[in-house]
């Protein structure tokens, strides 16, 4: 990875905290709530009445009732592991691959595989 | 002052307390049953062109070319670790980013279209997070319409020849905000405001996310340029055989 490119990264990572610390310390205090009532409130107060929705979500018939809090943030975090991991996995893979065509023997193995693919996307 | 002016007064007033007292704000997909079924159908119906286009280049890719599949799981991975990040913003509340612009630029809108949908049905069925009932009018804000803004913004930025790692932050940045700006819409169409009517309710849940949603916007458009200069250094390959633009 060139100069450059570390840097826009380690840029950006910067302004990511930055933006996401920010409203911590300048709204200190706040919910910090996201929840789907606040929804609610926000249709009800356009309508000037209270909404029903006309539809429970699948878990929560199932489970008879909400979901616990505790048991969303770990379905949640299930997501984020499922993705991270793909992510992680293929990056890792890109990098060894990478740090491998730096050496002769890697260089050869690397040009078999795009030769590979190459001929496998003709066929 | 007519009857018009009136209402146009007591809406600003009501739009400057939304934002003064910062309500905790309602700023993800819309929820389980809040819809009117008609709506539902519609948004739903809307969207089966763009799946279909989707389905068949996602077919395409997986038969002949391989090699784009690794950065199409990682498109797909990349929006369901954005869209499941609660991300606390200026206004006191958090919300959540959808990470489609990644997906959009690598491989159009219909392959987003269907990505997302995934990422959609994930949430609805486990997390209580958006709903079945609502899939059709979520996917068309957030595969669709975000999408589409996001590739009209990086084909003009190409044209314009704009930085490329530039364009990519704008471009995916300002489709996030997009898709919530759709949101709205569609909340305010199925619920028009009594007192002004679609226009009012629009701008209603508008102030209601917008100001959440801003700095989330731009945090999406620093974490896909990050994906994207990261793919750039190690995955060239594959990024050449999709035909990705990374000369400037």
């Amino acid at each position: 990875m060139s100069r450059k490119n570390k840097l826009i990264i380690i840029g950006c990572v910067i302004g990511v905290i930055i933006l996401i610390v920010f409203p911590l310390i300048y709204k200190a205090g706040s919910e910090f709530s996201g929840s789907d009532d606040s929804g609610s409130e926000a249709v009800s107060q356009v309508l000037d009445r209270e909404y029903i929705p006309w539809f429970v979500p699948i878990m929560e018939q199932f489970l008879g009732g909400e979901i616990p809090g505790e048991l969303e943030s770990l379905l949640f975090c299930i997501q984020t592991g499922i993705g991270v991991g793909i992510l992680a996995f293929f990056i890792g893979l890109y990098y060894e691959r990478y740090q491998l065509a730096a050496t002769k023997r890697g260089r050869e193995r690397y040009k078999e595989y795009i030769r590979d693919y190459e001929d496998s996307e003709k066929t | 002052m007519n009857k018009k002016q009136k209402t146009n007064l007591k809406f600003l007033i009501f739009l400057l307390v939304l934002l003064a007292f910062n309500h905790p704000v309602y700023a993800m997909h819309i929820m389980e049953g809040f819809l009117p079924l008609g709506y539902c159908i519609f948004w739903g119906v809307l969207c089966l062109p763009f799946l279909y286009f989707g389905f068949i280049k996602i077919k395409k890719i997986i038969n002949h070319e391989r090699r784009s599949l690794i950065l199409l799981a990682m498109s797909g991975a990349f929006i369901f670790v954005i869209s499941s990040l609660k991300i606390p913003s200026v206004t006191g509340s958090c919300s959540h980013m959808t990470g489609t612009g990644l997906g959009t630029i690598l491989f159009g809108v219909p392959v987003t279209s269907i990505l997302a949908l995934i990422v959609l049905i994930f949430q609805a069925l486990l997390l209580a997070h958006g709903g079945i009932t609502t899939l059709g009018a979520n996917d068309f804000s957030m595969g669709i319409a975000g999408p589409i803004l996001t590739l009209c913004l990086y084909r003009l930025g190409q044209k314009l020849k704009v930085n490329n790692k530039v364009n990519i932050f704008i471009a995916c940045a300002l489709g996030d905000l997009f898709t919530y700006c759709i949101t709205s819409i569609q909340l305010a169409l199925a619920y028009p405001a009594e007192n002004g009517g679609f226009l009012a309710s629009v701008f209603t849940f508008l102030g209601v996310f917008a100001p959440t949603q801003i700095p989330l916007a731009i945090v999406e458009g620093l974490l896909s340029v990050i994906l994207i200069v990261t793919l750039e250094s190690y995955a060239k390959p594959e990024l050449e055989s999709i035909h990705f633009d990374f000369q400037r």
